[in-house]
């Protein structure tokens, strides 16, 4: 419950003396004609803050406490609720055959959900796999998101009026488009922002490191979240980066950053509001790193036993975004037992409802294959349509 | 009409496409304030400002996919990397996005863009400077790739690859940079992206090639009327893919006998590719094995001996004389 510093320069840079170890630095100081004087001086990389404002007992720092209405408090708790009960009966449902291999967020929902809050229906969205709370936040229907995990096509198309991309699975690789729309905003003068989302592990990845460069060099309106869940598949983070805040990165390309506790849903929603206005304001880029924890699999063909114990889990559950959440929505006389339970229960009943639509929905359409390679299919692809079809009028397939 | 170089020409498709509209823009490195390493870009900047033409950090990568995003926005970016040896940084983005994206999002959203990028060898550079790999793109689902190889065709075509709804790799025979000069009209001109071109017809053998080996095998091929008697036909694929196989099948058909020329490895090359439509579409009509000749599958030399590694004239017309005594 703190708003505290990090400080960037932690370790100051080595000094360079007049010693005959280093000539090359006596050579360039004594030939020097520039009006610089000849010091030695610490760069200040600038301060990161790190936010929390609701701790696991459900206390809030009330200087900090953002005090959103009453209807948008319980927007966004349901919204979370939604979010886990969809990542529970989608985990179910894989577990019986009835969908394919996804990638649970349990234990990320305040992420997801604070993130995308300060969203406008103009700004867009640029999601990494893990982020159906947030999708559904947008207006992805669950029933798509049900057809897209389990392999359907039709699941991939962002719905009409929602300007989000459709994921791509290889990790960050989706970070630069996010950057080229910032860019086209900037261009066309376009007071929207685009929200991008990756992992600590995507954090290795080089593309993000030239998307995050691309943006502060044409100060684009963007908003960079790295969820830092803990792992990469097995990938501990500390093995991932030689620093514990992900969020030192921002200030080295001259990106402001904030660190949030991603399990806190009132600092969260602080954050992304916070990054949200300085990216419309026309001032450019900025990094939020999130410090959550990827409660289960990182997809369902995953075995978290093999590399990490039930202790650290069960440490983790102590740190639950809605459990907390629910303590000081409480402790506002804003809901009671019975209220989290009706929630809870209409929030199951969503999904399952949904379930149905998807379950009518779910009829392969293997004739479409084709159909969005490009704008008019070249004769050589025609022909090879019509040999694939031909396949499939032997085997009896519609 | 005007005399132009392919640069020139070059230079001419990009500024009345950016005068037609306004969603095109062109970004790459060293592309506004230096007018590109070779000039292509060269006044740009000054008529159309630096937010539609667009200096980038030297990263590949993120320019291609910088450039999806823009043109996921709406924009229509036509990217310039400075040597297609550099492609190779960006082919994370062209594979995963810019040839996807269509698809991905059930035709949502489209990379409407254009990669520019000077290819092949001849120009005595340092090594990453001379590949000519289209075969890798052409092995990509999603793109298009093109290659001129002349002044005129390759304003039309840079006009047909901008105005084309999908991503287009356009390859730039930087040997015929400046080689020679064309009439290029001043009125805009365009071709259809698919179409070969046939700029000799004969009777007695079917020559294809494209980019700058259209220049060895014109040579030959006037040597090979004039001094060998061979009536040959000689087409230009100008299209890589789409490939135009019905006017080569109808060419082998009429001649049957063939030789493909290009410059790229020869293992998975274009020949390759177009042998295998030609075995499945003129099998019947073939009088004589069809015959390649190609760069080798190595990397290219260091330019003292990169000479000896390109098709040449004299390579071409043997390969012909081979091909005609077959029986």
């Amino acid at each position: 419950m703190s708003s505290k510093t990090i400080e960037t320069s932690a370790t100051p840079p080595p000094v360079a003396t007049n010693t005959p170890d280093a000539p090359i630095v006596e050579t360039l100081s004594s030939k020097s004609s520039c009006d610089t004087p000849m010091t030695e001086k610490l760069i200040d990389l600038g301060e990161i803050q790190d936010i929390s404002i609701l701790n696991e007992d459900g206390e809030v720092n009330a200087a900090l406490d953002p005090n959103l209405p009453k209807v948008e408090l319980l927007k966004i708790h349901r919204a979370m609720v939604l979010t886990r009960k969809l990542d529970r009966r989608m985990l179910n449902m894989q577990r019986q055959g009835e969908m394919g291999t996804f990638a649970p967020g349990l234990g990320q929902e305040a992420t997801q959900i604070g993130q995308i809050y300060p969203l406008q229906k103009n700004d867009w969205f640029s999601p990494s796999y893990r982020s159906f709370g947030a999708q559904l936040w947008r207006g992805w229907p669950i029933d798509q998101l049900l057809l897209l995990w389990d392999g359907f096509f039709e699941g991939f198309a962002p719905p009409e009026g929602v300007n989000d991309l459709p994921f791509s699975i290889v990790v960050g690789s989706h970070v630069p488009l996010a950057t080229g729309i910032a860019m086209g905003m900037r261009n066309r003068n376009d007071e929207s922002f685009v929200l991008v989302n990756f992992g600590d592990g995507a954090f290795s990845q080089g593309i993000i490191a030239e998307s995050m460069n691309f943006a502060v060099v044409y100060k684009s309106p963007i908003v960079f979240v790295v969820e830092n869940n803990g792992y990469a598949i097995s990938t501990k983070s500390e093995c991932q980066a030689g620093i514990a805040e992900l969020a030192r990165r921002g200030p080295g390309f001259g990106i402001p950053s904030v660190r949030v506790d991603g399990n806190d849903i009132l600092a969260m929603i602080v954050a992304s509001q916070r990054a949200a206005d300085h990216a419309r304001s026309g001032k450019g880029p900025f990094l939020i790193e999130a410090v959550t924890y990827r409660m289960s699999l990182h997809t369902t063909a995953d075995d978290p036993k093999v590399y990490r114990n039930d202790d650290e889990v069960e440490a983790w559950e102590a740190k639950c975004p809605i459990a907390r959440f629910e303590t000081y929505l409480k402790k506002k006389n804003l809901l009671d037992d019975a209220a989290i339970e009706r929630i809870e229960s209409e929030c199951e009943q969503e999904v399952l409802d949904a379930r149905e639509v998807f379950r009518k929905k779910a009829i392969a359409k293997p004739r479409e294959v084709f159909d969005y390679m490009y704008e008019n299919l070249p004769p050589e692809l025609q022909e090879q349509q019509a040999d694939y079809f031909a396949k499939l009028d032997r085997k009896g397939v519609e | 009409m005007p005399q132009k170089t392919m640069v020139e020409a070059l230079n001419l498709a990009l500024d009345q496409s950016m005068a037609a509209d306004d969603r095109v823009c062109v970004m790459g490195q060293d592309i506004a304030i230096n007018g590109g390493v070779f000039r292509v870009t060269k006044g740009l900047l000054e008529k159309y400002g630096e937010t539609r033409v667009i200096d980038t950090p030297l990263a590949e990568n993120g320019i291609i996919g910088t450039a999806v995003g823009m043109a996921i926005y709406g924009l229509n970016p036509v990217v310039e990397i400075q040597f297609s040896g550099f492609t190779m940084q960006a082919f994370d983005q062209i594979e995963q996005n810019m040839a996807r994206i269509r698809n991905r999002s059930r035709g949502r959203y489209r990379a409407s863009m254009v990669i520019r990028t000077p290819y092949g060898g001849g120009i005595r550079a340092v090594e990453h400077h001379s590949e000519s790999r289209e075969a890798y793109w052409a092995h990509t689902p999603g793109l298009k790739v093109v290659i001129p190889s002349g002044p005129r065709n390759a304003r039309a075509l840079l006009n047909a690859a901008i105005q084309d709804p999908d991503p287009v790799v356009f390859y730039e025979p930087k040997a015929v940079y400046r080689a020679f000069r064309e009439d290029v009209p001043d009125e805009p001109e365009t071709m259809t992206i698919g179409k070969a071109n046939i700029v000799r017809e004969g009777e007695d053998i079917t020559l294809i090639a494209y980019g700058a080996m259209m220049r060895p095998v014109l040579e030959a091929a006037e040597d090979l009327v004039d001094i060998h008697h061979v009536n040959v036909e000689v087409i230009d694929l100008l299209s890589i893919k789409p490939m135009d196989t019905e006017t080569l099948v109808e060419s082998v058909t009429k001649t049957g006998r063939c030789v493909i020329v290009h410059e790229g490895p020869r293992t998975c090359g274009i020949a390759a590719e177009i042998i295998a439509r030609l075995n499945e579409k003129a099998f019947e009509y073939l009088i004589a094995p069809v015959k390649r000749i190609t760069g080798y599958d190595i990397h290219f030399p260091f330019f003292q001996v990169e000479q000896h590694y390109l098709p040449d004239p004299d390579t071409i017309i043997e390969a012909v004389k081979e091909t005609m005594a077959y029986e």
